[in-house]
C-alpha cells in the first residue's frame, strides 16, 4: 500500500494523485483503450487508467479538454486559459487541479509570483484590470446556480477581450468544473 | 449525417451566426462535447449504468442549477426514456428537496481551515426512496455533493456507491456524467449570456 501524504494548502509544486477504486491494469488496456487514452504515455497514470474504464467518454474529454487549452492559432492566450483554470480550481477547492495548471499559468505568462498569490490569498487577490476580469469570469462560471451574467461580459470587454477570446474564458473555466469534479471525487492528492 | 450539436441547439446558436462561427475556430472541442453526450446518453454499451439511470441523474443535476433549457432538455429525456418516465415527478421533489448554493465544503486542516464553509449534506427523502430503489438514491446523494461540495468527497463515498450495487466501471460513467454536466450546462449558459450581450449591445 502507498502512504497518501495530502497537501493542505494550494500550490505549484508537483503533485501525485491516488484513486480510491481500482485503475484498469495496464497489463489488461486493449487497443480501445489506447484510442481512450489518445497519447499512450497516459497508461502510466493512475489517474487515465482509472478513466479509460469507459474509453469513449474519455478520448471525447481528452480531445475537447486539449483543443479548449492547446489550439492557440487565435483567440484568448494560453497563459489566460490557464488562469481560468487555476482560479476555478482555487474557487471549488481542487488542490492537485490548481497546481498543475498554476504552474503552466506561470509557465506560460511569466508571472509567477501574481498566481502565487491567486493561490495564497484566493480569488479575490488584486491582479491586474485584465486578470481579475478572467478570475471573476470563472468564479461566476463555477457558482451553482451560475452566476456568470451581463457584467462579467462587461468587465472582460472593458479588459481588452473581444467575443472569440471571452468565449475561450467560458470554455476554459466551465472545463475545469468538469475536471475538477473528477479529480476531487476519485480519489485524492499526495505530496 | 449526424445528430444536431446538442450546445448548439441548447443555447440557441444559429448556423451563420457570430458565435456559430467562434465555435467553429475550436472545431476539435465542439465535435467532441459532442461526442461526450453522445457517448454518456447513447453509448455503445450501457449495461454498468442504464439509460433510466442515466437520464434521471442528468435532470436531478441539471434542475440542481437551476431552470433552464438544459434543465427543460434532460427532463423531457426523462419522460421519454423506458422506464424514466416513471421517475420524473420524484427527480422533480427531490431537486427542489436538494437546491442550495455552492461551492462550499471542508478543506484539510490547516491553513485553509478559515475557507472550510459548511453546507447541506443532502439526502434523499424517505418517502421516494422506493420509486428511486437503492441505487439512484446512492447515486442522486453523490451527484449532489459533486455539484455543490465536491472537495467534500471522501474514499467512503465510493464504498457507498459500491455497496449499493454500482461497479467501479458504472462509478467512473456516472461520475463523467454528473462532471460533463456540471460543463455542458455552464458553456450554454456562457454562450446564452455572450449573445444576448451582444444583441443588447447592437440595439443601443
Amino acid at each position: 500500500m502507498s502512504t497518501v501524504n495530502p497537501p493542505v494548502v494550494f500550490t505549484q509544486d508537483e503533485l501525485g494523485w491516488v484513486s480510491w477504486i481500482d485503475p484498469l491494469p495496464e497489463a489488461e488496456l486493449t487497443e480501445r483503450h489506447y484510442a481512450g487514452l489518445v497519447d499512450r504515455a497516459r497508461a502510466k497514470s493512475e489517474y487515465f487508467r482509472l478513466l479509460v474504464r469507459d474509453p469513449e467518454v474519455l478520448e471525447a474529454r481528452t480531445k475537447t479538454d486539449k483543443d479548449i487549452f492547446y489550439n492557440v492559432a487565435d483567440g484568448l492566450p494560453r497563459a489566460e486559459r490557464e488562469l481560468a483554470a487555476a482560479a476555478t480550481s482555487r474557487y471549488n477547492g481542487c488542490i492537485y487541479c490548481a497546481s498543475v495548471h498554476a504552474r503552466f499559468a506561470s509557465t506560460y505568462s511569466k508571472r509567477r509570483d501574481d498566481v502565487q498569490r491567486l493561490l495564497d490569498e484566493g480569488v479575490g487577490a488584486d491582479l491586474g484590470e485584465r486578470w481579475n476580469a478572467v478570475v471573476k469570469a470563472s468564479v461566476a462560471m463555477a457558482a451553482t446556480p451560475i452566476a456568470f451574467g451581463p457584467d462579467n461580459i462587461a468587465e472582460l470587454r472593458r479588459a481588452g477581450l473581444d467575443d472569440a477570446e471571452i468565449v475561450d474564458v467560458i470554455n476554459g473555466a466551465a472545463f475545469f468544473n468538469w475536471a475538477n469534479r473528477l479529480m476531487l471525487s476519485l480519489g485524492e492528492p499526495s505530496k | 449525417m449526424g445528430t444536431q450539436d446538442i450546445i448548439d441547439t441548447l443555447a440557441g446558436i444559429e448556423p451563420g451566426s457570430t458565435l456559430d462561427a467562434i465555435r467553429a475556430r475550436r472545431l476539435q472541442a465542439r465535435e467532441n462535447a459532442q461526442k461526450s453526450y453522445l457517448a454518456l446518453f447513447e453509448p455503445i454499451d450501457a449495461g454498468d449504468f442504464p439509460l433510466a439511470e442515466r437520464a434521471a441523474v442528468a435532470a436531478f443535476v441539471t434542475g440542481l442549477h437551476g431552470e433552464s433549457p438544459v434543465a427543460a432538455f434532460y427532463r423531457d429525456k426523462l419522460a421519454a426514456t423506458t422506464d424514466g418516465a416513471a421517475l420524473v415527478e420524484a427527480i422533480k421533489a427531490e431537486i427542489e428537496h436538494g437546491k442550495t448554493s455552492g461551492p462550499y465544503g471542508a478543506y484539510p486542516a490547516g491553513p485553509l481551515s478559515i475557507e472550510s464553509k459548511a453546507g447541506l449534506v443532502y439526502r434523499v427523502s424517505a418517502e421516494r426512496k422506493p420509486v428511486l430503489g437503492e441505487r439512484l438514491v446512492a447515486a442522486l446523494e453523490h451527484a449532489h455533493l459533486l455539484v455543490f461540495h465536491p472537495r467534500d468527497a471522501a474514499s467512503a463515498d465510493m464504498k457507498a456507491l459500491l455497496a449499493s450495487g454500482w461497479s467501479t466501471t458504472g462509478i467512473v460513467t456516472f461520475s463523467q456524467l454528473v462532471a460533463f454536466l456540471s460543463f455542458q450546462v455552464r458553456v450554454v449558459s456562457g454562450l446564452r449570456t455572450l449573445a444576448a450581450a451582444s444583441t443588447s449591445e447592437a440595439r443601443s
